[in-house]
């Protein structure tokens, strides 16, 4: 792909420039804030919080101002560190429940003749193209109390008993793998239809059966896929703030929704950007092997053209 | 292996009905007479009646289509420059750190982007409003317009350009007459992309805006947050059908270019 390469013109150098400015100024250098005002006192001014150092000067006063109080909070209250935890157990099993719906439909997807996978491909996309607030949405009218879901259960003498799924984790985790399903069917439709299916029929002229064959020659090689899309559910899922807020109840405290309520019904700023820290080291393993993920469907996909 | 069998055919349809049943079940609820959402009262348009009265929705509504077109245009003018800078300009001075910084926020949690960009921007003591929210979507939709312009310009044949250079045309030239006629259709994917993500948008706009700029998104989620109600399910709707002519005359505009440029 990256032929002789050839001298970085003056047109060619503002092509790099103007972006790299943007994400500089508008990406970069608010991270370096948030990591600032995460290192200061809460205050009750506006804006609220008290700076410990201003421009540039002396790193010294910078270094002995540092304040690891907002840090400290967050290890000491259960409040913090639990929601953490449960981010992280809610963002795993929206990982797996999506790994396990999205599977097989991206199987039957890619097995699927080629003149319909066009189309399949495109009714996957669609529901991303809808609003997010909206999708959500719709599940409140199917979940809360006498909804839809209680009066269909009804209709078929299931159950009269209202089934109280709104304001559960199970509302939470039907919300969040809806939500996030596309992003799992797609890359994992992608390395599926790539693969080589005279593969699968050397394993069956073996003699391996259907079963052995997938767990032996499918699996192994659609896991680039399995990354990819576990990773693109798992990151966002984690800092998700509307739909446990909208489908979730007191007892399904996401960090999202602790970010939020700090900041903006505590208005404690500095403690807000300290969640914000801490959960951006949290996101780095997953983040890393997103990127390894890429890297080795670039280098597939180089190998491929 | 082109042939599904029963399992796989339920795989699809109950994947599909999954995804499908919750915005059907919500669009046919917008046509209910009753105000109770879950008695059938009959067919009505009542409530899209109602929704031409409600003056901060419509006004919300026209913010953030403006709002979304601006912001979009941004985005896929930087998307596309990047996009570029990837997948022609070789390797530069912090190459890594450049796709890091375009292709983060594509996966960073909202209230991350939203917290820090809040952050400069009381820093910067700058006034918040229509156009701090437009550069935060134009940031964080810059990431996914690089992606769908960069794959383009991957896929394509680049003798075509280097043709262009032989011939004495200058880079801006073949830039003009060759490679965006080229990408038109990925660059149109990606404003689609951009402008759909900024309309949608609730987290980061919430921390980014000021007094004066509610968007669509903020007046819902407020909306929402009493509880279901048929006005709701009319407005989402008329999101829905907005959205999806725009993303269907789009792709059947593009299918068309593109068999006539074949």
């Amino acid at each position: 792909m990256s032929g002789p390469v050839s001298p970085v013109k003056a047109p060619g150098r503002l092509v790099v420039a103007v972006p790299y400015l943007w994400l500089g100024l508008f990406f970069l250098a608010p991270f370096v804030m948030v990591l600032r005002i995460a290192l200061s006192d809460a205050a009750t001014a506006l804006p609220p919080y008290a700076p410990h150092f201003e421009g540039l000067a002396a790193l010294r006063d910078f270094l002995a101002g540092l304040d690891l109080e907002n840090f400290g909070l967050i290890w000491e209250d259960p409040l913090y560190w639990q929601s953490y935890l449960y981010s992280l157990r809610i963002a795993a099993l929206t990982t797996l429940i999506a790994l396990a719906i999205g599977y097989p439909l991206a199987y039957a997807m890619a097995s699927a003749p080629a003149r319909w996978r066009a189309i399949l491909l495109v009714l996957v996309i669609l529901p991303f193209w809808t609003s997010f607030l909206i999708r959500v949405y719709a599940w409140i009218g199917i979940l809360r109390p006498e909804g839809l879901l209680d009066m269909a259960l009804a209709a078929l003498g299931l159950s009269d008993q209202p089934l109280r799924l709104l304001n559960t984790e199970t509302a939470v985790l039907i919300g969040m793998v809806y939500s996030y399903l596309p992003f799992m069917v797609l890359p994992l439709y992608a390395t599926l239809e790539k693969l080589d299916r005279s593969l699968l029929e050397a394993a069956a002229d073996l003699g391996a059966t259907p079963l052995k064959a997938f767990l032996t020659v499918t699996l192994p090689l659609s896991l680039p896929g399995v990354l990819a899309g576990s990773a693109l559910v798992f990151i966002p899922a984690i800092g998700e703030f509307v739909i446990p807020d909208l489908l979730g109840g007191p007892d399904t405290t996401m960090i999202g929704k602790v970010l939020w309520t700090e900041f903006f019904s505590n208005r404690d700023w500095p403690l807000a950007s300290a969640v914000a820290v801490v959960l951006l080291v949290v996101l780095v393993l997953p983040l890393a092997l997103l990127q390894r993920a890429r890297l080795a469907r670039a280098g597939e996909g180089g190998g491929a053209a | 292996m082109t042939r599904l069998g029963p399992g796989l055919i339920l795989a699809l349809v109950a994947g599909f009905a999954f995804l499908y049943l919750p915005i059907l079940a919500l669009i046919a609820y917008s046509f209910n007479a009753s105000r109770l959402v879950t008695v059938w009262g009959g067919f009505s348009t009542h409530w899209y009646g109602t929704l031409l009265a409600n003056e901060p929705l419509l006004s919300a509504a026209w913010l953030s289509l403006r709002l979304a077109f601006v912001s979009a245009t941004l985005a896929t003018a930087l998307g596309t420059l990047a996009a570029l800078a990837l997948a022609r300009q070789g390797r530069f001075r912090g190459r890594l750190l450049f796709t890091g910084m375009a292709l983060a926020p594509l996966v960073m949690p909202e209230v991350i982007t939203g917290l820090s960009l809040l952050l400069l921007f009381v820093a910067a003591d700058v006034e918040r409003g229509f156009w701090t929210v437009t550069i935060a979507h134009a940031t964080f939709g810059l990431g996914f317009a690089c992606i769908v312009v960069q794959a383009r310009l991957v896929g394509f044949d680049r003798s075509l350009e280097e043709a262009a250079r032989d011939l004495g045309a200058t880079p801006l030239v073949t830039f003009w007459t060759v490679t965006l006629p080229l990408i038109a259709p990925a660059v149109a994917a990606a404003w689609l992309l951009a402008f759909t993500l900024s309309l949608d948008d609730l987290v980061i706009a919430s921390f980014t805006t000021g007094p004066g700029a509610t968007t669509l998104p903020m007046r819902l989620y407020s909306a929402v947050r009493l509880g279901v109600s048929p006005e709701i399910n009319a407005a989402c709707t008329i999101l829905i059908g907005f959205v999806a002519t725009v993303v269907i005359a789009a792709s059947l505009l593009l299918k068309r270019r593109q068999a006539l440029g074949a």
